[in-house]
């Protein structure tokens, strides 16, 4: 355990010490921030009679929805290094002759980079929390939204973890994440009208649609399962390759 | 001085798909020893060292580390060993301390005991002025020293070094040197090298490796008195025929290597230097230079990786 985070600490003070962690984190905040008043501003024009349901329906799961692209388009430069480097510049070695395992390894980068997306969360639910002043908010909504955001990224970590072991070069681990990710964001829309098996197959192995449930406020074990599978599976897979790499190289 | 046998290396071997890079090598370091692993690129030596300390994992045969196993019981036998791969495993983007704590850290020292050994690490590679320094800017024999800093800050019995100084300029060369021999006091030191006479220098033992074989597993000092070839260069004005030198007892071979110099290798016996001498004066050669050639680890590397492999593998292993 204490591996783990001794291997978290490392990653996180390297990751912040760059100015990237605070580059994305302003990139992020400006764009979000611009939609943010966007929306909010639209919404003030509609009739009174839509008002606080509204809000968080319209405004911040508007919002949330946007975050979540945002994090799908940021999510494979920050996890592309995590290994590519690692395997470049050789200091593997140092982290495979330490008396650490492989699992505890895989487990500290992971949870480096999700407390890097907790910061990134924390500073976009500050715009919604702004609105606790004046508004009524759905608080279970917007709730089961920020789980979402979370999970959400959680998946795009463990297959940025999974693609960066593959790669010696960062630029290719962050394209093939992208593209991984991409894939299964959108993968719904393959679709063939009167093939029910193959739309549900589609459905469920879609992030956006796992996400978008979450999103309406529908807290379904079946969709929590789902970003929570898919994170182990890609973390095994991480395990299993690093383990490879001594064995097989 | 314990006897005690610190690395034991069973039968290993090692594939990179067909290829065998590592073949059946078998030896044991007991505590103190400094043991040199010599041998020409790519013969297998990084290979070998990082099966040692477990980023590699052998093919077949194992490996322990102070009585514990490297593939069944990693986290014990890794607390023992501290290495030093042939590029410097440093993130440029920490400052001297910053990397150290970490290296600290992942190999199990305690909270209390970091900044101890944080210290005492940095004296012993002379980095005390350089702790608050990025690593991207340091040269490349501070970025050495790091390195080793890296393998010893948890003081572990066996410290492997992988070509500790190639790339460093003669100064700090022997300051690297110095410093094995400072390491060689408290732990057992396993190290790679391309330059012979530091082998010759540092080293208790040298193995001799080449394509994936070890060849020879010797010590220093009987590598020294065993020798049973000498040789040494001797210069003449009006030299004779190569013929005539050949034929003088106990000369097994000479080389021309220029119009005035030979080099004759004989059997190590000092009265053949003698008699050279002697038939040199008395036949008016001009002998004006004859020097002895007393480096026998260069001879015998030359040697035992070159045409006579197969023989010597069998009268050595």
């Amino acid at each position: 355990m204490n591996s783990i985070i001794s291997i978290a600490i490392n990653e996180c003070r390297r990751m912040f010490l760059s100015s990237f962690a605070w580059v994305i984190f302003a990139v992020v905040q400006f764009l979000l921030a611009i939609l943010f008043y966007l929306l909010l501003s639209k919404f003030m024009e509609l009739p009174l009679a839509q008002t606080n349901r509204g809000m968080s329906e319209m405004v911040v799961v508007g919002l949330l929805q946007v975050a979540g692209l945002v994090l799908l388009l940021i999510a494979p430069f920050v996890t592309m290094r995590l290994f590519s480097d690692e395997l470049r510049s050789g200091t593997i070695k140092l982290l495979l002759s330490a008396p650490i395992t492989i699992t505890e390894l895989i487990l500290g980068k992971y949870l480096a980079i999700m407390i890097f997306f907790f910061c990134l969360i924390f500073l976009i639910s500050l715009m919604p929390a702004s609105l606790l002043i004046g508004a009524n908010l759905d608080l279970g909504l917007i709730f089961s939204g920020f789980v979402g955001l979370i999970l959400l990224t959680s998946v795009f970590t463990a297959i940025g973890l999974f693609i960066s072991t593959l790669s010696k070069s960062p630029a290719m681990a962050a394209v093939s994440t992208f593209i991984v990710t991409f894939l299964l964001w959108i993968i719904h829309i393959i679709n063939d009208p009167g093939n029910d098996k193959l739309e549900a197959i589609t459905n469920y192995l879609s992030l956006q649609k796992h996400f978008n449930t979450l999103l309406s406020g529908a807290f379904n074990s079946v969709d929590i399962l789902y970003f929570v599978l898919v994170s182990i599976l890609f973390i095994m897979l991480s395990i299993w390759r690093i383990d490879a790499l001594r064995t097989h190289q | 001085m314990k006897t005690e046998t610190l690395v034991n290396v069973d039968h290993i071997s090692r594939y990179y798909g067909d290829d065998r890079a590592v073949d059946d090598i078998s030896f044991s370091v007991s505590r103190g020893e400094v043991l040199g692993f010599l041998g020409p690129n790519g013969a297998g030596k990084s290979t070998t060292m990082q099966i040692i300390c477990g980023a590699l994992a052998p093919s077949t045969g194992s490996v322990s580390i102070a009585g514990y196993d490297i593939t069944t019981e990693p986290r014990k036998a890794k607390q023992h060993i501290g290495f030093l791969p042939e590029q410097p495993p440093l993130y440029a983007d920490l400052t001297v301390d910053e990397y150290l704590k970490f290296c600290g850290r992942l190999h199990l020292i305690p909270k209390s005991k970091l900044g101890a050994s944080l210290a005492s690490c940095k004296e012993r590679c002379g980095l005390i002025d350089s702790g608050g320094r990025l690593i991207a800017n340091l040269s490349k024999g501070y970025q050495q020293r790091v390195g080793i800093a890296q393998a010893i800050i948890h003081s572990p019995s066996v410290v492997i070094l992988d070509e500790p100084t190639s790339g460093l300029d003669p100064m700090q060369i022997l300051e690297i040197r110095k410093l094995i021999d400072e390491l060689s006091q408290e732990h057992s030191v396993i190290l790679s090298t391309h330059i012979l006479s530091e082998a010759q220098s540092s080293c208790d033992r040298v193995l001799i490796v080449n394509r994936g074989k070890l060849i020879l597993d010797e010590d220093i000092k009987t590598l020294d008195s065993e020798t049973t070839h000498a040789s040494c260069v001797i210069a003449l004005q009006k030299p004779p025929l190569i013929e005539e030198l050949e034929v003088l007892s106990g000369v097994t071979h000479v080389d021309m290597i220029d119009q005035h110099r030979f080099r004759v290798a004989y059997l190590q016996n000092n009265n053949v230097l003698l008699h050279l001498a002697a038939v040199a004066a008395t036949s008016d050669w001009g002998l004006f230079e004859l020097i002895p050639e007393h480096d026998s680890l260069e001879q015998t590397f030359v040697r035992l990786t070159q045409g006579e492999y197969n023989d010597m593998s069998s009268t050595s292993l």
